[in-house]
């Protein structure tokens, strides 16, 4: 418990800011109107989450967010910080952090995300509660820095849980959400927190703020699963002895139910996300023949078709915004559905995952429609949305 | 009440300053209790590259996100957006709202023929303002030109936003009590543009004089 020692006599060195529960946070304390960019309000979370640890390595359109992080650091709001030599040492790094007892914020990018990936499942296996934001863009040839979110699709089977952000304001709450999930006893798993970039990180729009007086109170490591780095106990005890490859039933069996356990302490979030968030997702216009089912920022686009479509064509569809796509909101969204027609599904990848989750998990898919799709950095205007809506109710 | 919005898309290239125009006047309309949103669009961040930022101002809450397709306004910047087609969006006046103003940074006329018959086709309003020799001619510099841009924008549309706000969104923008990071690039630019107007307060009223002057030479034109 050195590390976390050390951190305590650093944190009087700090800004005055008084330590107050999640609740207190999120959901209780006063909020004042700011005009800024998702990267802004990035920066704005981590002012408030009690960081003992952030590392960096610049992508864009990651890269203003940690940069604004290194400010923080050295305003005395984050105890240690430093720029890695690359997004795969990053991930390895705040993994140790984590390891270590501390509480440790990243962030990173499509080919980032990419080059860092064998660290999220060891992230979750190792059940640290690291929040990660991932600033969605571009990862095939021709490259984009603009808003794509195929590497959420890759990143669906990792035991990570991930919430996906419609704007600022979301991308801010999540972020403090997801330490107070992350770090429940009974969940204890890494979280990224997913946003649309620069149609997200570079947006400058309104958004509600509580004061910056008050943190999150300080991450207990005792309460984790795995005492912090303490070898004695799974899975860091397979890392050190010949059980990890599985050399008898014992190690067998108990790599099998640790993998198990990854995905039970998953649906274990399932409260947690209602109470810090408000649900897995939330519904507008309940009951409508034609719903929208949508994440991050497809689900403005659809609200934008939806009033437009209102106003000028007397169409009414409803919408179905999916805020934690890990856990998976599979009932939430089969009961939503129970009377729609039609489902269509926008999506800012080629892939079309947010499709395949949905068609996946409800009854009498002949209802979905798979798209519209935009990918490779395009914008999805509402027109595009209203046009395959329009067919659905032809 | 029936919901009114304006659109507009900024054209210029990489250093010209064109997002943080945008992000001043979005800053300037909010002030003023109207909704507004703001986003650039760039690729690698290079001096001279395209660049392209988006304003949209709305009086109820905008969902509507990145590119601005069908524009109120086209500002552009620098010529070289309309003469080399140095842009992201081709023709410059693509999608552009009957009835719409251009208004480009340039002494003399630089659009084609082609493309002039299609604006007159959409009553389009284009206005030529000289932004970067105004800039030298105000300030000693020709880094205020996003400045002018944006006076001469509020000189040619009163009801765009109040001037006073204008004035103070430059203030907050410069003064540092609220940062903004256009780019990582834009950060080290910052830097580079408080050594050359030595002071911030200097560089402040610059700024302001800047927008000052041209929003009185677009009222004349």
């Amino acid at each position: 418990m050195s590390m976390s020692a050390n951190i305590n006599a650093a944190a009087s060195a700090g800004p005055n800011q008084k330590a107050v529960s999640p609740e207190e946070l999120l959901l209780k304390a006063p909020r004042e109107r700011a005009f800024m960019t998702g990267s802004e309000a990035v920066a704005e979370a981590v002012r408030r989450a009690g960081i003992d640890m952030a590392i960096a390595y610049p992508i864009t359109p990651q890269s203003e967010s940690m940069h604004l992080t290194g400010d923080l650091f050295a305003q005395g709001y984050i105890k240690d910080y430093y720029r890695a030599e690359n997004e795969f040492a990053v991930m390895a790094a705040v993994h140790g952090a984590s390891l270590g007892g501390g509480r440790v914020f990243t962030a990173t990018s499509g080919p980032g995300t990419l080059r860092a990936m064998e660290m999220f499942p060891v992230w979750a296996g190792s059940r640290q509660p690291i929040v990660c934001a991932f600033m969605c863009r571009g990862v095939a040839l021709p490259p984009s820095i603009q808003p794509e979110n195929i590497e959420m699709a890759f990143l669906l089977d990792t035991g990570m849980i991930m919430f996906h952000a419609e704007n600022s304001q979301d991308f801010f709450d999540f972020i403090l959400a997801g330490y107070a999930i992350a770090e429940q006893s009974e969940v204890h798993l890494p979280v990224g927190v997913f946003a649309d970039g620069f149609f997200v990180t570079h947006t400058r729009e309104v958004i509600m703020l509580p004061p910056d007086n008050i943190k999150l109170g300080e991450y207990n490591p005792d309460i984790a699963p795995i005492p912090p780095f303490d070898m004695e106990h799974a899975p860091m005890q397979m890392v050190r002895d010949p059980l990890l490859n599985k050399c008898n039933f014992v190690s067998y069996a108990a790599s099998a139910s640790w993998h198990q356990e990854v995905l039970a302490a998953a649906e274990r979030a399932r409260k947690h996300i209602n109470k810090y968030m408000g649900g897995l997702i939330e519904v507008e216009n309940p009951g409508a023949d034609i719903m929208i089912i949508a994440s991050g920022i497809a689900v403005s686009q659809s609200r934008d078709a939806i009033r437009t479509m209102a106003e000028r064509d007397g169409i009414t569809a409803g919408l179905i915004k999916v805020k934690s796509i890990r856990p998976f909101p599979a009932a939430e969204i089969a009961q939503a559905t129970a009377r729609a027609s039609a489902i269509v599904i926008p999506e800012f990848n080629a892939g079309g995952w947010l499709a395949r989750e949905v068609m996946g998990t409800i009854d009498n898919n002949s209802r979905v429609i798979a798209g519209p799709r935009v990918f490779g950095g395009m914008s999805l205007p509402g027109e595009v949305i209203i046009d395959v809506i329009k067919k659905a109710a032809r | 009440m029936k919901r009114s919005n304006l659109d507009i898309r900024m054209a210029g290239l990489g250093g010209q300053g064109v997002v943080t125009a945008a992000h001043i006047l979005g800053t300037a309309v909010v002030a003023t209790g109207k909704y507004a949103v703001v986003n650039p669009f760039f690729g690698a961040e290079k001096r001279l590259a395209p660049t392209e930022s988006y304003v949209r101002i709305s009086s109820e809450k905008i969902y509507d996100r990145g590119e601005v397709m069908y524009p109120n306004i086209v500002m552009v910047f620098d010529p070289q957006v309309i003469t080399i087609g140095k842009s992201h969006t081709l023709p410059f006046h693509a999608g552009l709202k009957d009835g719409g103003l251009i208004l480009v940074n340039s002494a003399d006329p630089v659009i084609h023929d082609r493309d002039k018959a299609v604006l007159d086709n959409i009553k389009a309003k284009v206005v030529y303002v000289p932004a970067t020799k105004l800039s030298v001619e105000f300030t000693g510099s020709d880094l205020s030109m996003n400045m002018t841009m944006l006076g001469a924008l509020c000189g040619l549309d009163d009801t765009l936003v109040d001037l006073n706000a204008v004035m103070t969104a430059v203030e907050e923008r410069f003064s540092g009590k609220t940062k903004i990071v256009a780019s990582g690039t834009s950060a080290a630019l910052d830097e580079a543009v408080k050594s050359k107007f030595e002071k911030m307060g200097a560089m402040i009223e610059k700024n302001r004089t800047a927008i000052n002057k041209a929003y009185e030479y677009a009222k004349r034109c």
